[in-house]
């Protein structure tokens, strides 16, 4: 039943167009070191930054972000843009208007565009849809260890074309070591293809740590969030464990000696 | 409740004995709370109160995601991803429902497991094992239509997977099939449908577990031992018993408590741990992921499911004998339900009348190894149904039914049963002293088995 679900023309074709959907399996995947790792991590505001610039300079020209509003890139946690830079953003854009059937310039409360051609994905949620480490035998304990691993997949993508390419069926295919496939989409990371504002040397590798931040961010804005409510909510549990083993123990005594004294 | 002698409730005040003579619900929940309990209850007997909690958590939760959820298949996803962005606590409220659903199911298979070491499901047990094979059917159907509503890659495909199983039985297969689905294939209808229903069930397994409690409230606690209170006077039961509260709430919340801590750590710090990445992709009919996986708590399941292939000799026999009508698909149908329906057997197949493992030396490694059966066709489940995982996934099949089938009806005939002790006061005083080292007083007068 699953071998005549899987194969049809079509679906091999499509999966011809996105290889790397079950990748994060064989390929190289490197483990990069990011500020978020671990229960203490944080998102480096200025990574955001330049994450956003290197998406907007180079990704943005094929792939959309359309969970994401403008207006988040200055909340807390994230890019931290001050409202006049987040709205000088947002006017960069323009966006079609449902109500007035016309296009105009975006606004905060907008949200970044769709992919401009249908094979390139939405990258929103990149960095959550992919896994770097799965192993060992697929149980996913290394996970335990090394996190999640979709920051890590998505910079070893971006990073990871070793110029292998080949033209096939009317398309160009490029190899990528991070997913071991061929995919269509071609290699777009150049030495100082951007230039940072902040004055970070703009190499290759990190342009691609610092996109994968920022999608990082875009797939779980609440990251920081999330875990100072889980900081708060185990110091909370384990001090009412410790309250309660307390009590349970009192409670028992006199059973248990009265069992015992017998 | 319960046929063990207690104290009962007395209306005392005017009120009360107005409020008694109409509706005597008070005395109702005061003789639950108060129901004398096995005194030698270990940690195992946790697991009744963490479920009850995640039932809560989950309807909780529910509750409020519903308030910004959209059934619409053009705006599902978008809507949960509108939870965790913009709602406030939403993020929270999601991944709490998310690994909730993971600690109800851990919770209900070692509720489970301890159910058939201890022999909880032996007579007079066997209604509330029953009963809890049902909560457990519905825990299924619910968490499986609760997985399709974020209306991801593995929500579209697992749904899909999953509706065909009905479609492969003969004859009527695809007309079920499209009734589940309302339509050809998992569209708009199915997921509105599948959102109606994901709410009605929770309230279904909730006045079952009403009579899951009502059950084993008529028919007392089983415990480690097995051995049953004694009922012939007040005193002697009080010998064996504690009132349920305050002895076992505080007991089972202290254990609530360190358990919840985990899960909040797992929710804070790993979310996303034990789900998978695909369902961050929006549903896609045009491509089917490479690899289609359930989540964990079907595994084992799942691998029953795809273990029985056309090439294995059970099937063809059956193919051939049944003329064609039960094709390997049906079979491994058959088997994934059959798997639950002999668990749902065991009271009957278990032959021996010793009910606790505690007391079976040969019956302990049996049931150990299904332990392990268990876990193993879990991870046969995830992998790639091709090469040694099927030959895997068809050994852990065999010895998942004939634990149930071969190897518990024999065990009880030729098992030579360990004494028991005669009472569970006897076995509350003897952990006492092996815990505080004494261990050298005089041991329980051994009983021989029934």
């Amino acid at each position: 039943m699953f071998k005549k679900l899987a194969v049809s023309t079509i679906t091999a074709a499509m999966l011809a167009s996105s290889p790397d959907l079950a990748a994060g399996e064989t390929g190289k995947i490197i483990d990069y070191d990011f500020s978020f790792e671990g229960p203490f991590g944080t998102y480096d505001r200025n990574q955001l930054q330049r994450g956003l610039q290197v998406y907007t300079e180079v990704c943005a020209s094929c792939h959309g972000l359309d969970k994401v509003a403008f207006r988040t890139l200055s909340d807390p946690n994230g890019p931290e843009l001050p409202d006049d830079q987040m709205r000088a953003y947002a006017e960069m854009y323009e966006i079609w208007d449902p109500e007035l059937r016309d296009w105009r310039v975006a606004a905060g409360p907008d949200h970044f565009p769709e992919s401009q051609f249908e094979g390139a994905p939405d990258l929103s949620l990149m960095a959550k849809s992919r896994v770097g480490f799965s192993g060992p035998y697929g149980l996913g304990i290394n996970q335990l260890m090394n996190g999640m691993g979709g920051a890590e997949y998505v910079a070893s993508f971006v990073n990871g074309f070793n110029g292998e390419e080949k033209f096939e069926a009317g398309s160009m295919f490029y190899y990528n070591e991070a997913s071991a496939s061929w995919v269509s989409m071609a290699p777009v990371l150049w030495e100082d293809g951007v230039e940072y504002a902040d004055g970070t040397p703009a190499t290759k590798e990190q342009q691609a740590k610092d996109v994968a931040a920022f999608l990082m961010w875009t797939a779980e804005p609440k990251m920081v969030e999330r875990k100072q409510a889980g900081f708060v909510g185990v110091i909370f549990l384990s001090v009412l464990a410790a309250l309660l083993y307390l009590t349970n123990k009192q409670l028992w005594a006199p059973i248990k000696r009265a069992a015992k004294e017998e | 409740m319960s046929g063990i002698p207690h104290d009962h409730y007395e209306p005392n005040s005017n009120a009360e004995k107005w409020m008694h003579r109409r509706l005597p619900i008070v005395g109702l929940l005061y003789d639950t709370i108060k129901i004398p309990t096995p005194k030698n209850l270990n940690w195992m007997w946790i697991w009744g109160i963490v479920l009850m909690t995640c039932l809560v958590l989950q309807i909780v939760t529910g509750i409020v995601l519903v308030m910004h959820y959209t059934p619409d298949a053009d705006l599902a996803f978008a809507s949960v991803e509108h939870i965790m962005r913009n709602v406030n606590g939403g993020f929270m409220l999601r991944y709490l429902h998310q690994n909730g659903a993971m600690l109800f199911f851990a919770a209900v298979y070692i509720h489970i497991f301890r159910g058939l070491y201890y022999g909880s499901y032996k007579s007079p047990r066997e209604v509330t094992w029953i009963i809890g094979m049902f909560i457990y059917l519905a825990m299924m159907a619910t968490a499986f239509m609760g997985y399709v509503l974020p209306w991801g890659q593995m929500s579209f495909w697992g749904a899909t997977v999953i509706t065909g199983l009905f479609g492969a039985i003969p004859g009527i297969g695809e007309m079920l099939q499209t009734w589940l689905l309302g339509g050809p294939a998992v569209g708009n209808a199915t997921l509105t449908r599948f959102f109606s229903l994901h709410y009605l069930l929770p309230f279904v397994i909730l006045g079952l577990s009403i009579l899951h409690i009502w059950a084993f409230h008529t028919t007392g606690n089983n415990n480690p031992t097995g051995v049953d209170v004694r009922r012939s006077s007040k005193e002697e039961a009080e010998k064996d018993t504690l009132p349920f509260w305050p002895y076992f709430v505080i007991k089972d919340l202290f254990a609530l408590v360190v358990i919840f801590a985990l899960f909040w750590a797992l929710v804070g710090f790993m979310p996303q741990f034990l789900g998978h990445p695909d369902n961050y992709i929006e549903a896609n009919p045009l491509v089917t992921p490479s690899h289609i996986v359930p989540e964990w708590y079907f595994l084992p399941f799942y691998a029953i499911l795809r273990a029985f292939t056309s090439d294995v000799w059970v099937v063809m026999a059956v193919e051939w004998l049944s003329f064609g009508i039960i094709d390997a698909k049906f079979f491994g149908v058959l088997a994934m339900f059959g798997s639950i329906f002999v668990m749902a057997l065991v009271p009957w197949l278990d032959t021996s009348n010793v009910r606790s493992g505690r007391y079976r030396p040969m019956f302990k490694w049996w049931f150990w190894l299904l332990v392990v059966d268990f876990f193993v066709l879990m991870w046969a489940g995830a992998m790639p149904a091709e090469g040694i995982y099927g030959t895997i996934s068809l050994i852990g099949s065999a010895y998942w039914f004939g634990y149930f089938l071969v190897i518990l009806p024999i065990l009880g005939v030729i098992e030579k049963p360990l004494p028991q002790p005669a009472t569970i006061e006897e076995d509350f005083k003897a952990s006492l002293k092996k815990k505080s080292g004494g261990g050298k007083g005089p041991s329980p007068e051994p009983v021989p088995a029934e």
